[in-house]
C-alpha cells in the first residue's frame, strides 16, 4: 500500500480503489488536543483540493481537504463517537478520518511520498 | 503550592460557590408588596416550567459578587497591556453623567418633543466625530466595532447595487486583519480575498493592484495596521482602489494612536467603524457593551441606516423607517449606545481638541518608550523604525530555549500584570502584542519594562519548568481548556454532583 | 490634562531613550500632507466642572420617564433595579476588566457569565443559553440567520406580532446574505398565522410572546408544524419578566428563544446598552453565534471557568465563523445577573405578578373611556388600545399633560394601517394615582 502526503498535512492511503485519509502526526502535534471533528456524511463526493472536514483544537479549527477526489464511502464511527482522543493517539492509524472511492488515481502521482513529506515538514 | 486553609480562603481571597449552591427558591434579597390575587388574564398560559432560580439577601448578593469582582484584574489595579484593545484609564465623570436622571431614565419611543436633550447630545458627539475623521456623516447605531463594521460594509452594498454594480462580490483582507473582518464581509454576503502579509508588517499598493478587478467590492484596511505600524501607502492604496471603482474601509480599532493628529478621511477612507469603548474610554465592562459608530464618505452617506436625526427650525426630529429613503436599513432596535455615547462625548469634551491630540502623541511615545527598552531583549519583528500605539513582540527569541508566548503570558500574571494580546496577529510567529496607551506613567511603563528584561533573563538562564508552572500565585492556575471543549459544561443544573462546590471551597 | 499622567520632562526623557528629538519623529509613516499642523476645529480641554454643567444642561432638556405618568414599553421597560445593583457593576474589577481572556485572573467575570447561562437557561427553559447579545433585535436577527445554518434553507417567516424594530433588523442582516423575510402583516393576535407558511424552502418561523401587542400565545402547535416542515420554532420577546407568570417558549418546544433582558437589572438608557438573552438546544450549540463560559478545572485539580467553544468565533474562524461578533453586553449582563440574583424565584414571581395585576388595572381603566377598546385579550403587562382618533395625536397631546400614554403603531409601522391603535404598557412602577391620571388625560383628549 502506498501513502501519500499533502502540504495541508493531510495523508492517504490507497488499497484497490479505496483511499483512506486523515491527518499527519505533524498536523495532529501541532493542532494539540483535539475537542472536536466535523466529518462529511457517506455519499457525499469531494475533489481534489475542497474542504471536507474540519479539525478543532481549543483554540485553533482547521479544514482538512481532499487530498483527492472522490465519494466518501466510510467515515471512521470512533470519531462520530466523539473519541476525539483517537485523532492525538494515532493520527496516521486508527484515527483515520474517512474512506473515499478514488475517482482518478493519477491525482496522486502530484502528492509527496514519505520522504519528500519528511523534508517538507523538516523546512517548516 | 501554599498550604490548604481549613475555610478554603487565602486571606483577602475568599472561596466563592455558585450562587445556585448557596440561594434558594425562597430567598430574596428584594422587598415587593403583596400582589392582590386578581384573576390573571393569561388564559392559563400560566407558568407551568420550574424556575428554579436562587435568591439571596442583598447582604449575600453583595458579599457573592464582591468576592467574585476580587478574583479580577481590571485597568484600575494595574497596567492592561493588551494590544489591540486599548485599555487605557476610564473616567469617572464620564459613568456620572451616564447616570444623570436627564439621559438613563429615558424610553427611545418617548415623543420627540421630551427628548431634545439627548438628540442634542447625539448630534454633538456626532460633529465631534466627523470633524475628528473628516468625514461628512456617521451612523451611531452600531452597538459594537464589529457591528460598525457590518454597517461600514452594508452601506458600501447598498452603494454598489445603487450604481447597478451589485456584482461586485470581492472583498480584499489583508491576513493581519482581525478576525471580525473577513467574519464581517462573509455576514455582508461578500467573499474574502487574502492579501498574504509581506515580510515588513505592512500592506503594498502593488499587492493590492494585482488583486484590484471588476468584481472588487472593497478593501478592508486596518491603519494603524495590527502590527502596530502606519500604512504608508495607505493614500495611494486609496487612491487605486476608487480608481478600480471600489470602496476603502478603514478598521478604526487602532485609531487611538493617530486621533487629532491623522484625519482618516484625508486619507481617502469612505467607512471607519470608532470602537468607543477604545479611543474614547468608555469601560470595557468585562467584555461590553461597546459602541461602534460607523463614520461615512459622501459616496456612502446617503445609504447611512435608520434611525436619521433630522434638524427642523431648532427642533430635532426622528426618521425612524428606512421606506421611501436610500437608508439600506436599521442596524438595531432605537437609536444605539446611549450610555456610550454620554460617556464618549464627555471624554471628548474633558479632553478637548488639544487634549486629544495629546492622547495619541502619548499613547505612541509610550509604546515607542518601551520599543526602546524591550528592544534590546527580545525580538521585535519591525522594531528598526518607531511603532504606532503598539508595540509587536515575536517569539524568535524565546521559543529555541524552550519557553512559548503563552508561558511568557502566564509569567507576567504572577508578577502583577495582565498580559500582552498573545499570537495575534497571525503574520508574526507567537506575537505579543503590546499596548500601553497614553493614561500610564512612566515609572509604570519602567516597572513594566523591567519585569519583562528580567523574565527574558529567565529564558536566557534556561528556567524553563518556571515559565510551565505558571502561574503560582493567581486566585486559580492554569485552566483546562481542552477539557471544557470536549464535555461542554455551559450551565448549572439541579442534581449536578456538587463536588464541584466542595472543590471550590477547599 | 487630568487624565494624561506625562510631564514635559518625563516626555523629553523618553525621546531621549528612543533616541528621537521630538514626538512628530515618531509619526515618520504619515504621509506629511495626512499629518495635521494644528488642531482640529474643535473646543479645548475642560475641568470636570465645566464638563458636568454642560452634561447637566443637555440631561435637562429632556423629560425623563420618572417625572412623569409612564405607560411606554414597546421593546423597552421600566423597573425598579436596586441599588446594589449599581453599585456592584462600577466596582472596578467588573467596570475596567476586559474580556476574560486570561481566565486565571478572570473568574469573577466567568464564573458571572457562567451564573447569567444557568439562569436565563432556567428562566426561559431552554438546554443552553450564550454569553449575551447586544440587545433583543440583533439577538434575533442573529437567531434568523442561525436557523437558516442550521437547516441549510433560506427563507425566514416573521409573524405579524413581530417588533417591527427586529424585523427591520433581521431583514437588514439576513438580506445582505441573501436570505428571504416574510414578513407577515402586522396581527394583534395571530401568532398561528406563521404555521400557513411553513414549505420545505422555510428555515425558521419567528414567533414573538408575549408579542408587539402584548397578546400572550400558546405556541405548541407552532412548534409542531415547524418540526413536521423541517423548520425550527424561533421565540422571541422583548419583556423578560413575563416568564415569571406565563411559560417560557422553550417549555413549548421552541428551537431558539431570543429576545431582550433590559428589564432586569438595567435602565431605559434611551434605547441602549441593553442585553440580548439566546438560548439554544443543545444539539445546535456550534451554530450558535457569541460568546460561552463552560466549567473546567486548573492545574490544581480546583474547579473554575473558561470562554470556551470559541472555534465557532471569528477570532479563529475568521470569514467562517458563525458570526462576526465579538463584543458581548457584560456590564449589562452583570446587571441583569446580580438583579436576578435579588429577585430569585420567590421575588421573579412576585414582580411578574404585580406587573401583569397594574396592566389589568390599566386595561380596566381605559376601556371605561369613552370611545376606547381594548384588543389585547390574553397579555401580561402590555396592552393593545383602538383610539377614536390618531393615537401619534392623542400620545402628543397626553405628553404636554404630563402622560407618556405609550407609542402609536403609526411610529413603529407607518404602513400597518394601524394608526388609531395606541400600545401601552404598565409595570410595578405605576401608583393607582398614575392610572387614574392617564385615564382621566385620555378622557379629556377624547372629548
Amino acid at each position: 500500500m502506498t501513502t501519500r502526503y499533502t502540504k495541508d498535512h493531510e495523508w492517504v492511503r490507497l488499497d484497490g480503489d479505496i483511499a483512506t485519509v486523515g491527518i499527519t502526526q505533524y498536523a495532529a502535534e501541532q493542532l494539540g488536543d483535539v475537542v472536536y471533528a466535523e466529518l462529511p456524511e457517506p455519499g457525499r463526493s469531494f475533489k481534489q483540493g475542497d474542504d471536507m472536514a474540519v479539525v478543532e483544537s481549543a483554540k485553533t479549527a482547521s479544514d482538512v481537504y481532499a487530498p483527492v477526489s472522490g465519494e466518501i464511502v466510510e467515515v471512521n464511527a470512533e470519531i462520530k463517537n466523539e473519541n476525539w482522543q483517537i485523532i492525538n493517539d494515532g493520527p496516521e492509524a486508527d484515527g483515520w478520518f474517512v474512506k473515499l472511492k478514488l475517482a482518478d488515481k493519477t491525482e496522486l502521482d502530484a502528492l509527496m511520498d514519505e520522504a519528500a513529506y519528511a523534508d517538507y515538514v523538516k523546512g517548516l | 503550592m501554599t498550604p490548604p486553609t481549613t475555610s478554603g480562603n487565602r486571606g483577602l481571597l475568599q472561596a466563592e460557590p455558585l450562587i445556585f449552591e448557596t440561594g434558594h427558591a425562597t430567598g430574596a434579597g428584594v422587598d415587593l408588596p403583596e400582589p392582590k390575587g386578581a384573576p390573571t388574564k393569561l388564559n392559563g398560559l400560566t407558568r407551568k416550567a420550574a424556575l428554579d432560580l436562587p435568591g439571596l439577601s442583598e447582604p449575600e448578593t453583595m458579599r457573592h459578587f464582591v468576592r467574585l469582582s476580587q478574583k479580577n484584574y481590571a485597568i484600575d489595579l494595574g497596567l492592561f497591556p493588551l494590544g489591540s484593545c486599548t485599555m487605557k484609564h476610564n473616567p469617572r465623570l464620564n459613568e456620572r453623567a451616564a447616570r444623570f436622571e436627564g439621559f438613563a431614565d429615558l424610553h427611545p419611543l418617548q415623543p420627540v418633543a421630551t427628548v431634545q436633550g439627548a438628540l442634542e447630545l447625539m448630534d454633538e458627539l456626532a460633529h465631534w466625530l466627523c470633524t475628528l475623521t473628516g468625514m461628512p456623516a456617521v451612523a451611531l447605531s452600531p452597538k459594537a466595532g464589529a457591528h460598525g463594521e457590518f454597517c461600514g460594509m452594508l452601506a458600501i452594498k447598498a452603494a454598489l447595487e445603487a450604481r447597478g454594480e451589485g456584482r461586485r462580490k470581492r472583498v480584499l483582507v489583508p491576513s493581519s486583519a482581525h478576525g471580525t473582518n473577513p467574519a464581517t464581509a462573509a455576514a455582508a454576503g461578500f467573499t474574502v480575498d487574502e492579501i498574504p502579509a509581506r515580510d515588513d508588517g505592512r500592506v503594498h499598493l502593488d499587492d493590492v493592484k494585482a488583486k484590484l478587478g471588476p468584481d472588487v467590492a472593497a478593501i478592508m484596511i486596518t491603519n494603524p495596521n495590527t502590527c502596530g505600524l502606519f500604512e504608508p501607502e495607505i493614500r495611494r492604496i486609496a487612491d487605486a482602489i476608487h480608481e478600480a471603482g471600489a470602496y476603502f474601509y478603514c478598521d478604526g480599532a487602532n485609531y487611538n494612536a493617530i486621533v487629532g493628529k491623522v484625519r482618516p478621511g484625508d486619507l481617502g477612507v469612505d467607512a471607519m467603524h470608532i470602537n468607543l469603548h477604545k479611543t474614547f474610554s468608555t469601560p470595557h465592562g468585562g467584555g461590553g457593551p461597546g459602541a461602534g459608530p460607523t463614520v461615512l464618505s459622501a459616496a456612502l452617506a446617503p445609504f447611512a441606516p435608520v434611525p436619521h436625526i433630522v434638524l427642523r427650525g431648532r427642533t430635532r426630529e426622528l426618521r425612524e423607517h428606512a421606506h421611501g429613503t436610500q437608508a439600506f436599513g436599521r442596524m438595531c432596535a432605537f437609536h444605539g449606545q446611549m450610555g456610550m455615547f454620554t460617556r464618549a462625548l464627555a471624554y471628548m469634551l474633558s479632553h478637548g481638541s488639544d487634549g486629544l491630540r495629546q492622547v495619541a502623541e502619548d499613547a505612541v511615545l509610550n509604546a515607542n518608550y518601551l520599543l526602546a527598552r524591550l528592544k534590546p531583549h527580545f525580538s521585535a519583528p519591525f522594531g528598526e523604525r518607531p511603532c504606532m500605539h503598539e508595540v509587536l513582540l515575536d517569539d524568535s527569541s524565546i521559543k529555541p530555549k524552550g519557553v512559548e508566548t503563552i508561558d511568557m503570558a502566564k509569567a507576567l500574571l504572577d508578577e502583577g500584570y495582565h498580559p500582552f494580546t498573545t499570537y495575534f496577529p497571525l503574520v508574526v510567529h507567537g506575537a505579543m502584542l503590546i499596548e500601553p496607551t497614553e493614561t500610564e506613567p512612566k515609572r509604570e511603563l519602567d516597572r513594566f519594562a523591567e519585569v519583562m528584561i528580567a523574565l527574558a533573563g529567565r529564558v536566557n538562564a534556561g528556567e524553563v519548568e518556571f515559565f510551565k508552572q505558571a502561574p503560582k500565585l493567581t486566585p486559580m492556575r492554569r485552566l483546562d481548556d481542552t477539557r471544557a471543549a470536549r464535555q461542554p459544561k455551559l450551565r448549572w443544573r439541579r442534581g449536578d454532583n456538587s463536588a464541584g462546590a466542595r472543590q471550590a471551597a477547599e | 490634562m487630568r487624565y494624561l499622567p506625562l510631564t514635559d520632562a518625563d516626555r523629553e526623557q523618553m525621546l531621549a531613550v528612543i533616541g528621537v528629538k521630538t514626538v512628530d519623529d515618531l509619526f515618520v509613516d504619515v504621509p506629511n500632507a495626512a499629518l495635521l499642523k494644528s488642531l482640529v476645529d474643535l473646543p479645548r480641554a475642560q475641568g470636570e466642572l465645566e464638563v458636568h454643567r454642560r452634561l447637566q444642561r443637555l440631561a435637562e432638556k429632556n423629560t425623563p420617564a420618572g417625572r412623569t405618568a409612564f405607560f411606554l414599553g414597546a421593546g423597552a421597560y421600566r423597573h425598579h433595579v436596586p441599588a446594589s445593583v449599581d453599585h456592584l457593576i462600577q466596582r472596578s474589577e467588573f467596570l475596567t476588566a476586559y474580556t476574560p481572556y486570561q481566565p486565571e485572573i478572570a473568574q469573577g467575570t466567568l464564573q458571572a457569565l457562567y451564573e447569567f447561562q444557568s439562569q436565563v437557561a432556567q428562566l426561559l427553559d431552554v438546554e443552553i443559553a450564550n454569553a449575551s447579545m447586544y440587545d433583543g433585535s440583533t439577538a434575533c436577527a442573529e437567531a434568523a440567520m442561525m436557523a437558516a445554518r442550521v437547516t441549510k434553507r433560506k427563507k425566514i417567516v416573521f409573524s405579524g406580532g413581530v417588533h417591527p424594530h427586529y424585523v427591520d433588523t433581521a431583514r437588514t442582516a439576513c438580506e445582505a446574505q441573501g436570505l428571504e423575510i416574510v414578513a407577515l402583516p402586522a396581527a394583534i393576535d395571530d401568532e398561528a398565522a406563521v404555521a400557513k407558511e411553513l414549505s420545505a424552502d422555510v428555515a425558521a418561523v419567528v414567533v414573538q410572546s408575549p408579542n408587539l401587542f402584548g397578546t400572550v400565545t400558546d405556541l405548541t402547535q407552532i412548534g409542531e408544524a415547524a418540526r413536521g416542515a423541517g423548520a425550527l420554532m424561533v421565540a422571541t420577546f422583548t419583556e423578560c419578566v413575563a416568564f415569571g407568570l406565563i411559560e417560557p417558549a422553550g417549555a413549548y418546544g421552541a428551537d431558539i428563544v431570543c429576545g431582550e433582558g433590559q428589564s432586569i437589572g438595567n435602565a431605559l438608557n434611551f434605547g441602549g446598552p441593553y442585553v440580548g438573552l439566546f438560548g439554544v438546544r443543545e444539539k445546535y450549540i456550534r451554530q450558535m453565534p457569541g460568546r460561552v463560559a463552560g466549567e473546567t478545572i486548573d492545574a490544581d485539580g480546583k474547579r473554575g471557568f473558561v470562554l470556551t467553544l470559541s472555534t465557532r468565533e471569528q477570532h479563529i474562524r475568521r470569514e467562517k465563523a458563525t458570526s462576526n461578533i465579538c463584543t458581548n453586553s457584560g456590564l449589562c449582563q452583570l446587571a441583569w445577573t446580580i438583579h436576578m440574583t435579588l429577585l430569585g424565584e420567590k421575588g421573579l414571581r412576585q414582580l411578574a405578578t404585580l406587573n401583569h395585576e397594574k396592566a389589568i388595572e390599566l386595561a380596566d381603566a381605559l376601556a371605561k373611556v369613552k370611545g376606547v377598546e381594548v384588543l389585547t385579550e390574553r397579555f401580561f403587562n402590555e396592552i393593545a388600545v383602538k383610539l377614536p382618533k390618531p393615537a401619534q395625536e392623542v400620545v402628543d397631546t397626553l405628553a404636554a399633560r404630563g402622560v407618556i400614554a405609550g407609542v402609536a403603531m403609526s411610529r413603529l409601522n407607518p404602513r400597518a394601517g394601524m394608526d388609531d391603535v395606541l400600545i401601552a404598557c404598565a409595570t410595578e412602577m405605576n401608583t393607582d394615582e398614575d392610572i387614574a391620571a392617564y385615564a382621566k388625560a385620555l378622557q379629556e383628549a377624547l372629548q
